[in-house]
């Protein structure tokens, strides 16, 4: 049943996680789900609107960690209304809906957190961190699904 | 093999849901310390409430009202008898344990403080017998003093007298921690309390019956617990208080039920318990709470004392064996939670494929962010022992934490 979840690449995100570090003079946010633990500090470089670096530092559990190091890959590169619309395909996919491989790529293998609801705000920390700051939540795909309370 | 392990069929009988399956695995229920399993007896004792007497209480000329009151006074009585408290007016009902201990800390603490005064909570204090403080200290200009614990979370009584001393006017402290799980020697702590002219409180919620508890040998002036933790029902709480302090307090909330006579600019309390239970009571939860007794007192509180215990401490041994896998508070003396960490595995995570395999745990800070800070960790998973486990759960569990470590790759 945790097969869904604990997907091998997961694992080797939390175990080996890509981009830990500080952006120096970069943009910067910290968020954290006070009631488990979970924390981070994500901070990355604008060249225009081209993402060309992104880091954070965090604590927490597998799902949250792994969401991270997967979600600085995935931007690192685009342009802020690329990274909008992944935004907007992981928000949709924790919703349930089948998720738009194009898009999200390896984030795929979160598909699974959308079954098991207590564990959907740990997979939505590092996104909605960088919702906050490149402002992409423009309302269309519903509530922030990490809107309630956890642990 | 403890008395009450002879009797597990009985048990499972009583409880239905031990038979069911979570995740097609027989469910391994080890939560009962965030709320206990409800037994049948319980579950009847409030359809009957419900199909055959339902009505307020106290309010009726008529014939369900008067079965209704009856019933639900007679909870108190039993309540009362339950606790070995000499008079069934120091029972107070109450929403829950949470209430309970805010009940006392504005209506006793908040008028009889100020700048200076102290009030004393252990460290490994629930939020809610911490954080009620903390707002009254904030109303009052008084301050907190901690009463530390040991390396091996235990209370640190060489320091008692230091932490409890002139200045303190309330002490507060938990019997049973939810999260170390230690049986705290709280009447040295109420003596010391009585010493220096301070009221003593016990959080009592994970000790009422969960073992034997009598509340005049125990000499606290107010002891607070939740129904829901003890078989009973949900949305029902106990303040046991010493008579001349409850008739010293002012109440809290203002309505019906609370008053003897009502004039458009003033009106007059009723009578101790009823002056703090304005407005409906929870009645049924009190009947079903009545039920909860009867049927902890068939099985005997020793019994079930000794059976918990038992299990408690064979499940921190075979924890502490696995590699990687650590255990907090003392190793002895437990009765209920088992908090551990699994080295390289987030406690949400060891949660989530604990469930998978059909034992139930908490994970989280568990209402102890204080205590994990003291810990110098955010969060733990929690398995919690009573009635309703046998032996076979520790192995259950066991088996469980090693899937964790194997899904883990046991990442250090
Ligand atoms: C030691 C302790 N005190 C107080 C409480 C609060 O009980 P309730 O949430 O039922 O009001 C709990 C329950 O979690 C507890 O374990």
């Amino acid at each position: 049943m945790f097969a869904d979840l604990y997907q091998a690449i997961i694992l080797e995100h939390y175990r080996n996680p890509s981009n830990v570090g500080l952006v120096e003079d970069g943009l910067q946010a910290r968020n954290s789900h006070p009631s488990c633990g979970d924390k981070v500090l994500l901070s990355l470089r604008l060249d225009g609107q081209r993402i060309s670096e992104a880091k954070f530092l965090g604590e927490g559990c597998s799902i949250s960690q792994a969401s991270l190091s997967m979600m600085t890959e995935a931007v690192t590169g685009q342009t802020v209304d690329e990274v909008k619309a992944v935004y907007q395909a992981f928000r949709r996919m924790l919703y349930g809906e089948e998720p738009n491989e194009e898009l999200l790529g390896d984030m795929v293998a979160l598909h699974g957190v959308s079954k098991f609801p207590a564990r959907v705000p740990c997979a939505t920390l590092g996104w909605e961190t960088l919702a906050l700051l490149l402002q992409l939540d423009d309302g269309s795909v519903g509530d922030d699904p990490s809107d309630q309370p956890c642990g | 093999m403890s008395a009450l392990s002879e009797l597990y069929e009985r048990i499972v009988a009583d409880f239905p849901i031990l038979q069911r399956q979570v995740h097609g695995r027989p469910l391994v229920y080890l939560d009962s310390a965030a709320s206990s399993l409800t037994p049948r007896p319980v579950v009847a004792a409030l359809v009957d409430f419900y199909e055959q007497h339902r009505a307020n209480v106290h309010r009726g000329l008529h014939q369900l009202s008067a079965e209704a009151t009856d019933l639900f006074e007679g909870s108190r009585d039993r309540i009362a008898r339950f606790l070995h408290a000499p008079r069934r007016e120091q029972i107070v009902f109450t929403r829950g344990c949470t209430s309970a201990i805010n009940l006392v800390a504005q209506a006793w603490a908040r008028p009889r403080l100020g700048p200076g005064d102290v009030v004393v909570l252990s460290e490994l204090e629930h939020h809610a017998n911490l954080v009620s403080w903390q707002i009254v200290c904030r109303q009052t200009g008084a301050k907190l003093r901690y009463l530390p614990l040991t390396a091996e979370g235990h209370w640190d009584l060489t320091e008692l007298a230091r932490v409890i001393r002139d200045d303190v006017k309330v002490v507060a402290v938990a019997h049973i921690s939810n999260v170390l799980g230690g049986l705290n020697p709280v009447e040295a702590v109420v003596a010391q309390a009585h010493r220096v002219g301070a009221v003593c409180l016990v959080d009592a919620a994970q000790s009422v019956g969960h073992l034997p508890v009598d509340v005049q040998a125990l000499g606290a002036d107010f002891v607070c617990f939740s129904s829901h933790k003890m078989c009973g029902p949900t949305g029902l709480g106990v303040l046991y208080g010493k008579l001349e302090r409850l008739e010293a307090m002012e109440p809290l909330e203002g309505g019906g039920d609370m008053i003897v006579h009502v004039d458009w600019e003033e009106s007059t309390w009723n009578q101790v318990p009823y002056k703090f239970e304005a407005g409906t009571p929870p009645i049924a939860e009190a009947i079903g709470l009545r039920a909860a007794c009867d049927y902890l007192d068939e099985l005997g509180l020793a019994t079930i004392r000794e059976h918990t215990q038992a299990l408690t401490e064979a499940a921190v041994l075979a924890l502490e064996e696995l590699p990687g896998v650590k255990v907090m508070g003392p190793k002895q003396g437990r009765v209920g939670p088992v908090a551990f960490t699994v080295e390289g595995v987030h406690p949400h995570d060891v949660a989530t494929i604990l469930d998978g395999e059909g034992v139930a745990v908490r994970a989280g800070h568990h209402c102890a962010q204080p205590l994990h800070a003291r810990l110098g960790i955010p969060a733990t998973a929690r398995a919690s022992f009573y009635l309703t486990n046998r032996a076979s759960d520790v192995d259950r569990l066991v088996a469980a934490v090693t899937t964790v470590q194997k899904v883990f790759g046991h990442v250090r």
